[in-house]
């Protein structure tokens, strides 16, 4: 049930990810407006996936790296469609499907989770953790994303040398301020999701901060958002450096992810989460 | 006869400046042409368009040649010149050549700057003119909301209003991709020269907030504020102003340049990294360039912009080869239109006749029906109309269908010997056009003429 949901969304999400793409060379606002109703129609599908998963397993479906791939998918897009309905930026969808779609597809490559669950994931805690920390990293692809458009636009303007994407890119302030306040509504969000993480920790570990290899590298990831959000406010970076900053940031949290979660050894590990006992 | 649409007009390429001058001189000339347009027996519907760069006479007939000749020397009246030496700069189009020409004008892709949108509005108020003097009539009525349509469909399906064509255009687009909206903008004037002043209209008419204007000559500088309530201050000042600006337009005649890398380099941290453009139309230029290499900080002299605008022609060419397909789809559809409307004198002289046939028996039989109640004698009216009706809608929807086939003259020729049309000598061709600009609509229940109805309702939302 739940794969065929998501296997319908996923199917759904590669058609908007191509019409976004299609979009970008055509500039047809139909083709962007369909693919933004595709993209939510697989976003639907994607939530009932989810939601019937957390409904058998008793707890959030983020327990092996598939689950957190898609989970990660799913508030990509949740987070787009909120910035689409506040900004109308059609652009930005070319940017962030594909991220989406890619995570999609690369999670739908991997196994299902067949271990029952341990009741200690049986927790809200845990829930409100991971789903504050995914929004958070959802709003960073976002100003990943941006940024990325940001350093395309500025060097066609600084450099003189019009390409195809100046006409299709919004403008240097637009990108600007929206990679401000996607940053603004992202720290937030990581910050409650890293305090929410060590409540759990205590109540299902005993101990608020282990230095867990995951816990580190988050709190590095914390530490340059930080920076980055601080300079933004009282120095007033903006522009490519900020635009070099976040780009930088999404690294480190990419690492983060995907790195602390496959190949250290640290209770966070994903493969181990099912099995090992925590 | 058939009717035929004919335009004659001249443009920027056709006719040199001063001939141009000599038709646009007074005010009232169009006034004064379509009074003529109205007297004149060959010509049933026209329209006098006439601008700085074209003129244009749009009218309908069916003797064209008399019309045109009985034009041309209206305008060479009008114009107080030779008719031979106005004949050689005009053009001439006929039927959907002119139809062709009159989209291509209201889509800009005729004009001098190719894309200017202008062109439109005069187009709109041309007509309206027309109809407010009553010599548009059906034809030219749905030409010209057509000539709108195919105008909008060009200016939303391609992108050739766009690009920037002017120096101070060019600039403004530029500032819209980097600030995105130049409202609440300051912009700082170095060098108050005319190219500042004009640069300062167009910006002022973007809404930025204040303008600064900063001179060598400081009464001069005070004398330019003055005009758009602008500050004036002096040339020491301006590291001051850079702290604030966002926009800077330098244009003095200066040997040397006046902003210098340090000096910018210094503001930016004041600044808090706030974008700044540049924008230096001075020869030679006042703005170091190595400016442009600070982070956040943009420098266009006027070789950069003028390539902007090279570019954009280069764009335009490429979009114009679309707009042409548009312009070209349209004046199908049109020729279309105008072929059902062949067919159109001959249905409603059928339903005339029918009419005046059942008018005729009614009559005669009065003293028979004089008996009936009220009631009765519109139930009798109304089987006779609905017999005829009956009768007739085979012969008319045969009509109908042939519309598009070259045969169609042959039927209709057949029809109107069949149904004796042509010997009441009433001319049909009135008729239609009367009947439809009462009604809207020229038959009732066909399908062209739904389209008619939302058409030709009156004249589209003016700019």
């Amino acid at each position: 049930m739940h794969s065929l949901l998501f296997y319908l969304a996923l199917f759904l999400d590669l058609i908007a990810t191509g019409g976004y793409i299609v979009y970008l060379v055509r500039q047809e606002k139909w083709i962007s407006r369909w693919s933004c109703l595709i993209l939510l129609a697989g976003f639907v599908f994607h939530t009932l996936s989810l939601g019937y998963q957390y409904y058998t397993l008793g707890a959030a479906p983020v327990l092996n790296f598939k689950s957190a791939l898609s989970f990660f998918a799913w508030c990509i897009v949740f987070v787009f469609l909120i910035f689409h309905i506040k900004f109308r930026i059609m652009v930005l969808g070319s940017f962030v499907a594909p991220f989406a779609a890619f995570l999609m597809i690369v999670s739908s490559a991997m196994p299902w989770l067949n271990e029952p669950v341990k009741p200690v994931f049986k927790s809200l805690w845990l829930t409100v953790h991971v789903t504050t920390v995914f929004l958070g990293n959802g709003l960073f692809v976002i100003t990943f994303a941006v940024a990325i458009m940001y350093l395309l636009q500025e060097r066609q303007i600084k450099q003189k040398r019009f390409g195809s994407l100046y006409s299709r890119l919004p403008s240097l302030a637009t990108l600007d301020s929206l990679n401000h306040y996607a940053l603004m509504c992202g720290f937030p969000f990581l910050t409650l999701g890293m305090i929410t993480g060590s409540i759990y920790a205590q109540m299902a570990l005993g101990s608020y901060w282990q230095w867990d290899p995951k816990e580190v590298w988050s709190l590095i990831t914390w530490l340059l958002y930080a920076a980055l959000l601080h300079q933004r406010l009282t120095v007033g970076w903006r522009g490519r450096k900020a635009a070099i900053m976040s780009i930088i940031c999404f690294g480190i949290l990419i690492f983060t992810f995907v790195g602390a979660s496959l190949w250290t050894t640290g209770y966070h590990n994903l493969d181990h989460l099912g099995t090992t006992g925590v | 006869m058939k009717t035929r649409i004919v335009n004659i007009g001249m443009n920027h390429e056709t006719a040199p400046v001063e001939l141009r001058e000599c038709l646009a001189a007074y005010p009232d000339n169009t006034g004064k042409v379509l009074g003529r347009i109205r007297e004149l027996p060959y010509i049933k519907e026209g329209i006098y368009l006439s601008t700085c760069n074209r003129i244009e006479v749009l009218f309908t007939g069916e003797r064209v040649d008399e019309a045109r000749k009985a034009m041309v020397s209206v305008m060479s009246g009008l114009g107080r010149m030779p008719e031979d030496e106005l004949t050689g700069c005009l053009y001439q189009w006929d039927d959907l050549e002119a139809v062709k020409h009159i989209f291509r004008v209201a889509s800009s892709l005729d004009s001098l700057v190719v894309g200017e949108p202008q062109i439109l509005g005069q187009i709109k108020e041309a007509y309206l003119r027309a109809t407010k003097e009553k010599t548009s009539g059906i034809i030219l009525n749905r030409l010209m909301h057509r000539a709108f349509h195919v105008a909008k469909r060009v200016r939303t399906e391609t992108a050739i209003c766009e690009s920037a064509v002017s120096i101070s255009y060019a600039a403004v687009e530029l500032a819209k991709k980097i600030f995105h909206s130049l409202e609440e903008k300051k912009v700082l004037l170095i060098g108050a020269g005319e190219m500042a002043e004009l640069a300062a209209k167009h910006l002022m008419r973007q809404g930025v907030e204040s303008i600064t204007v900063a001179n060598r000559t400081f009464e001069r500088a005070v004398e330019v504020a003055g005009r758009f309530h602008a500050r004036a201050v002096s040339f020491d000042e301006i590291d001051g102003e850079l702290v604030e600006a966002d926009i800077v337009v330098c244009s003095t005649a200066s040997r040397e340049h006046v902003i210098t890398h340090d000096q910018v380099k210094k503001s930016l941290r004041k600044r808090r990294n706030r974008l700044l453009f540049f924008i230096d139309i001075a020869v030679p230029r006042d703005v170091e360039p190595q400016v442009n290499n600070l982070s956040n900080v943009y420098v266009y002299d006027i070789d950069d912009l003028k390539g902007v605008i090279a570019l954009n022609m280069d764009q335009r060419k490429l979009e114009s080869v679309k707009a042409e397909r548009i312009v070209n789809e349209e004046v199908l559809k049109f020729g279309r239109w105008l072929k059902t409307l062949s067919v159109v004198p001959t249905i409603i002289a059928l339903q005339e006749k029918a009419n005046t046939i059942i008018q005729g028996e009614l009559k005669k039989s009065g003293s028979v029906l004089g008996n009936l109640t009220r009631e009765q004698k519109k139930a009798v009216e109304s089987l006779a109309r609905s017999i005829a009706e009956k009768v007739l809608n085979d012969p008319i929807l045969f009509l109908k269908g042939k519309v598009e086939r070259p045969s169609v003259e042959t039927y209709l020729d057949i029809a109107r010997r069949l149904f004796n049309l042509d010997a009441n000598g009433t001319s049909t061709g009135s008729i239609v056009s009367d009947q439809v600009l009462n009604t809207g609509y020229p038959l009732k229940g066909s399908e062209e003429s739904n389209e008619f109805e939302q058409n030709d309702r009156g004249p589209e939302k003016r700019p």
